[in-house]
């Protein structure tokens, strides 16, 4: 088998491989019983897709996907980052309404 | 030396996939936020990493070497950052940890 053969049939197992994960990890999605389980699945997925794009950088050749997989991987963090704050500040209103009467 | 990165990308595609699997298996089937969210930080950030380096190595060009290797090095610096944000507002909110850890230093 030469070796763009092999890079072609191990890209396409990656890609299938990275497919089941994200299937995984929506069923954590769907199930996850608090607010922060499902922003974990959030970033889990867009971290997937990243890798995705990226493996179909691998699998065609186009070495432009790399680019694409880098701004998605800098919009998921922001993205996490700001549902975190959210969670942070539903805490925190919380507990002072709590602490309030 | 073609033929080599093709079969070391090949390698590195594929290793890279698998740890992304396990990341999910651990985030689906781990007991509580904290335990998942190492699943999801270390081994997710793994997984992307090698793919990430798998494109650096199958292009042998020196502008997407240096693309794919800043996009490794965003995420081992980005991942943590966010992985302690979201521990840090679920302790915060009163997220109970599993009932088989047994040491809590912040209660």
């Amino acid at each position: 088998m030469s070796g763009a053969m092999a890079l072609q049939w191990a890209g396409l197992a990656a890609l299938g491989l990275l497919l089941i994960a994200m299937f995984v990890t929506v069923i954590r999605l769907v199930r996850g019983p608090n607010l922060g389980d499902r922003i974990l699945a959030l970033d889990m997925i867009s971290l997937l897709a990243a890798a995705f794009i990226a493996g179909i950088a691998v699998v065609t050749g186009f070495s432009l996907y790399i680019d694409i997989a880098i701004a998605l991987a800098l919009v998921s963090f922001l993205s996490t980052v700001a549902l975190a704050r959210y969670l942070l500040a539903r805490a925190s209103r919380r507990s002072r309404t709590e602490e309030a009467p | 030396m073609a033929e080599f990165a093709q079969y070391l990308a090949a390698f590195l595609v594929l290793v890279g996939a698998g740890f992304s699997l396990i990341a999910a298996i651990g985030v689906l089937r781990l007991p509580d936020l904290y335990t998942r969210l190492h699943a999801a930080s270390k081994a997710g950030v793994i997984g992307a990493g090698l793919v990430f380096l798998a494109v650096a190595v199958v292009s042998l060009d020196g502008a997407v070497v240096l693309r794919s290797l800043l996009g490794i090095v965003f995420l081992l610096l980005s991942t943590p950052v966010s992985a302690h944000l979201l521990a840090r507002a679920a302790f915060r909110s009163g997220e109970e940890p599993t009932k088989a850890t047994t040491v809590d230093d912040l209660k």
